[in-house]
């Protein structure tokens, strides 16, 4: 499946696979035909992270890199760290995979972000090497108007130019978790969700530090996604339990909804509203609790994203699919098309 | 809507009515964020609200700068969380002294539509999104009797300033289902350094204090029964209820 290369001009006419996962049916659509595909009484969950400008550059000890926020701040322990990922000279033309090594960090080291921004590495995963706990020299409004004045968004080698902050957002991000776009959600328009609430469906959000989609280690990325937080309002844990008792479907907007709702549940047995971490990664053989379908992005049937959408519907169900969004020319990644993975999700005309 | 842990942007915080509007509305248990392009201005009214035991920050920005919004926008609510309330209080009278529609540059006009009209709009595009979602949120444009009265020489500053008060009644009409609220204040003459600017002959003895002003705008924040959706209201005619 080819990528698309630039953010599309038209958020809403990114093509929409509606996959019935019972039947199998499958129909072609338009992101904004996306109230045909749901019935008054469901829910659509979306994650309101904003996206950081997560991609610093700088160095360490004389030498160019790229430092990656993971994740964000972890108040753990009472004192503020961060995550990084580092990446050795060079920038987002190459692909990670194909980026030179970064130089080797011992625990005490410091790396020069720019806008006076400065990381003192205070711990290095067993995980692998490029990952690191450090502490920022600022704090407060300091440390945000640094990441923001010399910070970048994370870029991707398939798009055709770099990417700006307002290009890696939704159309209701708020409080700046993620790190790179929570991209399902990207082709949501408020003509779209009106319409979903005209439809009857109800909308819900929670938020979730949506984390690095490659690191360019393969022991790293075999490990991703890293543990990220999440907060659930506690109106949406009313509006999903309302909706499940009167027979509604709940619909994730993305795989970060997925893991935050499904993570919770998890942990409590039942869904509580509050802010946590997840460490849940979910599998072929997931068994979902909370949510009923999900709203994707596009994704090469050997990415791990795929194996998730084993726990929606089954593998034939999934190849099918797969093969007429191929034939019919779909694009994948975080700019593409979607498909909506869902009992119904075909619509009525099936 | 209640002050109280009330998250709030204000732009043009750092003098006269914005400066007011961000004391009071920290005094009365908001959050505020300030957006000014002077940091030393900025500072001073920051660490005063501090000082006072209130929350408060600022960011150093120009809200006519296309590539400051988003920043705005994340930085403030990295901040303090979700924006529930902006007042967009932010602008420029263009060149001063004011001169006729013959004498101004096309680049002043732009200008001057920059940081009054598009500015604004761009900041709550952002923000407002997030408002809907959460059905809660209020947006306040600070605007003036040039918006509807035709003097000679305001020319720049009224045209931006009436094509804000329709913004605020398109983006009411557009998102009234959903919760969030916009009001265009026409705040009267003030004593401020923007009027003096405008007007160095006035007696400053005959303008309101800003203070008096921010008290009525944070009055119809509260009351959504007296101040409606799309509504533009007259600061000078307004009663404050306790």
């Amino acid at each position: 499946m080819n990528a698309a290369t630039r953010p599309p001009m038209n958020r809403d006419d990114v093509r929409l696979l509606g996959v019935d996962t019972q039947s199998g049916h499958i129909m072609h659509r338009r992101m904004h035909d996306l109230p045909d595909l749901l019935q008054p009484g469901d829910v659509v969950v979306v994650n309101d992270a904003a996206t950081l400008p997560a991609s610093l550059h700088g160095e360490l000890n004389g030498q160019p890199v790229e430092a990656r926020i993971a994740a964000g701040c972890d108040r753990r322990g009472g004192a503020d760290h961060w995550h990084l990922v580092l990446f050795g000279s060079g920038d987002w033309h190459t692909p990670t995979e194909d980026r030179p090594e970064p130089p080797s960090v011992v625990v005490g080291d410091e790396l020069e972000l720019g806008c006076g921004l400065l990381a003192t590495v205070i711990g290095i995963s067993p995980l692998s090497s490029r990952l690191l706990r450090v502490r920022f020299n600022l704090a407060g409004q300091a440390l945000w108007s640094s990441l923001y004045g010399c910070g970048v968004p994370v870029q991707y080698a398939y798009q055709q130019r770099s990417l700006d902050l307002w290009s890696v957002q939704t159309v209701y991000g708020s409080q700046p978790w993620a790190v790179e776009m929570p991209s399902a959600g990207r082709p949501l328009t408020w003509a779209t969700l009106l319409a979903l609430r005209k439809r009857g469906v109800h909308l819900a959000s929670l938020t979730h530090a949506a984390g690095l989609s490659a690191t360019g280690d393969p022991e790293l990325d075999a490990a991703l996604p890293l543990p990220e937080r999440y907060h659930i309002p506690e109106r949406t844990v009313q509006v999903i339990q309302a909706a499940k008792q009167q027979g509604g479907q709940i619909i994730a907007v993305g795989t970060s909804v997925v893991r935050a709702l499904e993570g919770n549940q998890r942990k409590h047995g039942h869904l509580q509203a509050g802010d946590d971490i997840t460490d849940l990664r979910i599998a072929a053989t997931f068994r979902r609790h909370v949510v009923d379908g999900i709203l994707t992005g596009m994704h090469n049937r050997d990415e791990s994203h795929f194996e998730l959408l084993g726990a929606f519907a089954s593998d034939q169900v999934l190849t099918d699919s797969w093969n007429t969004a191929v034939e019919a020319g779909y694009l994948c990644h975080e700019f593409g098309d979607v498909s909506l993975l869902a009992p119904r999700g075909s619509g009525n005309d099936t | 809507m209640s002050t109280q842990h009330l998250n709030t942007l204000i732009t043009g915080g750092s003098r006269g009515l914005g400066r007011a509007l961000a004391e009071n509305l920290a005094r009365a248990g908001a959050r505020v964020v300030l957006v000014a392009r002077h940091q030393e201005a900025l500072d001073e009214v920051v660490a005063g609200i501090r000082q006072g035991g209130g929350v408060a920050h600022g960011i150093v920005a120009d809200v006519g700068d296309k590539h400051a919004i988003y920043d705005i926008a994340g930085e403030a609510a990295a901040l303090v969380g979700p924006i529930d309330l902006v007042v967009h209080n932010a602008s420029t009278l263009g060149r001063t002294p004011l001169r006729l529609l013959l004498d101004t540059e096309c680049e002043d006009l732009e200008r001057v539509l920059q940081v009054n009209l598009v500015g604004p709009f761009r900041l709550t595009k952002v923000l407002a999104g997030s408002m809907a979602l959460r059905g809660r949120g209020a947006v306040v444009h600070i605007s003036s009797d040039a918006a509807v009265e035709a003097y000679p020489e305001w020319g720049a500053y009224s045209v931006a300033k009436a094509a804000q008060d329709h913004l605020s009644r398109v983006w009411a009409a557009e998102l009234a289902d959903v919760s969030v609220r916009f009001l265009s204040v026409d705040p009267g003459e003030m004593n401020t350094a923007m009027h003096a600017a405008a007007l160095p002959d006035a007696d400053p003895t005959t303008l309101t204090d800003p203070t008096a002003v921010a008290e009525r705008i944070i009055d119809m924040v509260r009351r959504p029964d007296a101040a409606p959706n799309g509504a533009r209201l007259s600061a000078p005619s307004w009663e404050v209820r306790p």
